[in-house]
């Protein structure tokens, strides 16, 4: 209970000390490493507060990990290894969730939001900066009318 | 006893909350100035009150008194003294006591420093300051009471968790608070103002102090807490999208547009609108920041149910505060009317373009953090939203700001000539990309990205400079005269050109950490020697060390390059004993702005030690950078036109330094 509340700062999140990948772990190959480790940050710790698989220290992170290099080294593309570790966790495991009809307003916010804005702020601009049309002139009929007015001075 | 008159003190300030929250109010309708006389009587009272019982918290944490529940589950009579004091706010209901205490001192300040605002408007102010604080005083009393007391009363403390024992928890949550909270007095002033009804430029003239002062203490806050966690986590990184930061990051953008838009309103009577909503947007996302990390709705959708008393409390007072605001603004929004006009190629039109950005910056911040939630709640589904996604879509609407910031403070009021600002700016461009392909080749390559990067943080930093430059008239007058006249510029000026200034900094360090940091991981034994980040480390051995409430195995290493030591660095694994939770302090080794980060791992069975060592270049600039920005802002702040009562004696300045008025 007291350790839930104090989630209150910053830090309290990731309170364990994250040491991430160990020296075993690190595959022979550097670019199918760095691959690896690509992966890895997008990939959660299933147990953790809010901490990919690449920073934390959990067993379950750990296996992921190891998961994650058994399959590149298998020759899986980025994109299979994502699928198989969707297929045995579920989309919850995905940091970058994937777009989808149900992260359709996640994804498209931000641009919709701007494309939006600045249409309405393009316009109301537009709109002040354009001179006031002065009023309209006089009609035959007023000017006829003033002319009449002006001789009765 | 002692706790017993905090606990006393505490209630009767929620009184006298309510008290000012009412009567008052009532004398405005009435026009009774004797009711209206209340509100700064009654609000400096509140505060005393609060300060009282606040102090009486402090008291018992020092003392360790444990039969305060609150003293005996957050402390131990071994925590240092410094520690034990910071621990008052290291809990649920410490930090909502120091909340309340900051809001009560942000009202107090406009209570005493307010003499020259019209009367009804410092009373309705003070009155909706008022209401916060009620609400809040509720809150604890109800929910989260401090000076709740155990009998029998506990022989020792269950201590306080190892994390934040640290001069970070001493410094970092007043900071935030002071940022987070004093934006309270511009959403109490927006509101005030609705239901008067009257919102002029003397009105931004009021309220842009404010948002100044809360948002150097945000901007500081925030930074503290970045590099509190880049030190204490133990691997490096400084920024990690967690709903409790983005929690204070979004106050921080609406906020950041709201000060600009009050400068626009003040200056030009223009952007009403943005600045009202601005005002009590920027205060909304801090109660819903506040919710967010008090109801438990973060840990999970189901903590919050099975526990939802605060949640729901705290979700009360959002919709009151939120929602009461808002219906307010659309039921007057009509009646506010544009005043200056502009042309879109203008500085007007550049504060709107930024206002834009950053507002949708914050709506995404936003949309980002809840989702998850809402998903969940609404179909069951569990999907993460985290770095990964922020980094990627915030990024991205980071790039027009950073292409169009330096022109904002060259273009024209009312109708600007973009080919003369570009002209201006023309060598800023052509130094920054200078001294990004300079970096660049300096760190012997990393993504060509980074190159535009680099360009894009130094570009703001010379645009600022190029500002200065030209405002003095360097080139146009003679270079003593131009001398002259930098120095007799206003403050603001200077306040402007160094937020500017400090935020290139901070995208100078953002970016090249992110392309030029690298890592290395290995096991050594002692004697063993590590190259890392172009220094050699020698791993010299373990030491056991026993300190006031903890044990740790100690590591040393020397470092040197190219055969020559430069330094020495001990990093170590503590156990805290009270609650036999382990930390990792780093060992950090500063060269200039760059920095060796050294983490322990765990033993091999072999004898030797897992180490990780990150080499960070130029990864101060990121937290330098925020200090300059927070300096701007007390520099801008210290501006004696922004002072509260400053007008008339602005007039005399203007007379004085004809000139410089115009060049503004």
């Amino acid at each position: 209970m007291i350790r839930k509340l104090a989630l209150a700062f910053f830090l309290m999140l990731s309170a364990l000390p994250a040491l991430a990948v160990n020296p075993d772990e690190i595959l022979a190959d550097p670019a199918l490493e760095a691959r690896a480790r690509k992966i890895s940050a997008e990939l959660r710790c299933m147990v953790c507060q809010n901490q990919s698989i690449d920073d934390s220290n959990a067993e379950l992170a750990k296996d992921l990990r190891v998961l994650v290099r058994e399959r590149l080294t298998r020759g899986d593309t980025d994109e299979q290894v994502f699928d198989y570790v969707v297929s045995r966790y579920g989309e919850f495991v995905l940091l970058k969730p994937r777009f989808s009809l149900k992260t359709a307003l996640l994804w498209g916010a931000p641009a919709a939001l701007l494309l939006i804005g600045g249409t309405i702020l393009l316009a109301a601009a537009l709109r002040r900066s354009r001179p006031t049309p002065g009023p309209a002139p006089l009609s035959p009929e007023e000017e006829a009318r003033l002319k009449e007015l002006m001789r009765e001075e | 006893m002692i706790v017993e008159l905090g606990h006393f003190a505490l209630v009767i300030s929620l009184v006298v909350s309510l008290l000012v929250s009412v009567v008052p109010v009532y004398g405005v309708m009435k026009r009774d100035a004797a009711l209206m006389a209340l509100a700064p009587i009654g609000t400096l009272v509140v505060f005393g009150l609060v300060a009282i019982a606040f102090a009486v918290l402090t008291h018992a944490h020092f003392t360790s008194d444990f039969s305060v529940m609150n003293v005996w589950q957050n402390s131990h009579s071994l925590v240092p003294a410094i520690y034990k004091i910071s621990g008052v706010w290291g809990n649920h209901e410490g930090s909502m006591m120091l909340w309340l205490l900051i809001l009560t001192l942000f009202s107090a300040m406009v209570a005493a420093f307010s003499s020259n605002l019209p009367v009804r408007l410092r009373t309705l102010v003070l009155a909706v300051q008022g209401w916060i604080a009620a609400a809040f005083s509720l809150f604890i009393v109800l929910t989260s009471n401090p000076f709740i007391r155990l009998d029998p009363a506990p022989v020792e403390g269950q201590d306080l968790n190892p994390v934040l024992q640290d001069v970070g928890l001493a410094i970092h949550p007043p900071l935030l608070y002071l940022g987070y909270v004093g934006f309270s007095v511009c959403f109490s002033f927006a509101v005030a103002a609705l239901i008067e009804g009257r919102i002029d430029a003397a009105w931004a003239r009021w309220v842009r102090p404010w948002a100044l002062g809360a948002w150097a203490f945000l901007t500081l806050g925030i930074a503290m807490g970045s590099y509190w966690a880049y030190y204490e986590l133990g691997w490096g990184g400084w920024w990690f999208w967690d709903p409790v930061e983005n929690a204070s990051f979004m106050p921080w953008l609406a906020g950041t547009a709201l000060l600009h838009s009050a400068l626009v309103m003040e200056k030009r009577d223009a952007l009403k609108i943005w600045t009202i909503l601005l005002s009590i947007l920027t205060f909304s996302l801090s109660l819903l920041g506040t919710f967010l990390v008090r109801s438990g709705v973060l840990t999970s959708v189901h903590a919050f149910a099975s526990d939802p008393t605060r949640g729901i409390f705290i979700l009360v007072l959002l919709l009151l505060f939120i929602g009461g605001a808002l219906s307010l603004f659309a039921f007057r929004a009509g009646t506010l009317r544009a005043g200056g006009l502009f042309a879109p190629i203008s500085r007007e039109g550049a504060l709107v373009l930024n206002n834009l950005i950053l507002t949708v910056a914050t709506a995404s911040v936003l949309i980002g953090t809840l989702y998850p939630m809402l998903m969940e709640t609404l179909t069951g589904e569990k999907i993460s939203v985290g770095a990964p996604f922020f980094n990627l879509s915030f990024g991205l609407l980071m790039v027009p700001l950073l292409i169009v910031l330096p022109f904002g403070p060259l273009l024209a009021w009312k109708r600007a000539d973009l080919a003369g600002a570009s002209q201006r700016l023309f060598v800023a461009v052509l130094a920054a990309l200078a001294v990004a392909l300079a970096m660049y080749y300096a760190e012997n390559g990393g993504p060509v990205m980074a190159i535009l990067g680099l360009a894009a943080g130094f570009w703001i930093v010379f645009g600022a400079l190029a500002d200065l430059w030209g405002r003095a008239g360097f080139r146009r007058v003679a270079t003593d005269q131009a001398f002259r006249r930098l120095f007799g510029l206003p403050r603001s000026a200077f306040g402007t050109a160094l937020a500017h200034l400090g935020f290139g900094v901070t995208v100078i360090g953002i970016v090249a950490v992110s392309a030029f940091a690298t890592e290395t991981v290995t096991e050594t034994k002692p004697g063993g020697v590590i190259d890392a980040g172009g220094y050699q480390l020698r791993f010299d051995g373990m030491k056991d060390a026993k300190g006031p409430n903890y044990t740790e195995s100690r590591a040393h290493f020397t470092i040197s390059r190219g055969g020559a030591t430069v330094g020495d660095v001990w990093s170590s694994k503590r156990i805290y004993v009270a609650r036999q939770m382990p930390t990792t302090e780093a060992g950090i080794l500063t060269f200039g702005l760059s920095q060796l980060y050294v983490s322990l791992g765990d033993p091999t069975p072999d004898g030797g030690i897992v180490v990780r060592i990150w080499w960070k270049p130029t990864i101060l600039c990121i937290w330098l950078g925020a200090v300059i920005m927070a300096v701007g802002g007390f520099v801008s702040l210290s501006d004696r036109r922004l002072r509260v009562g400053a007008p008339r004696r602005a007039a005399n300045r203007g007379a004085l330094a004809p000139g410089l008025e115009a060049a503004e």
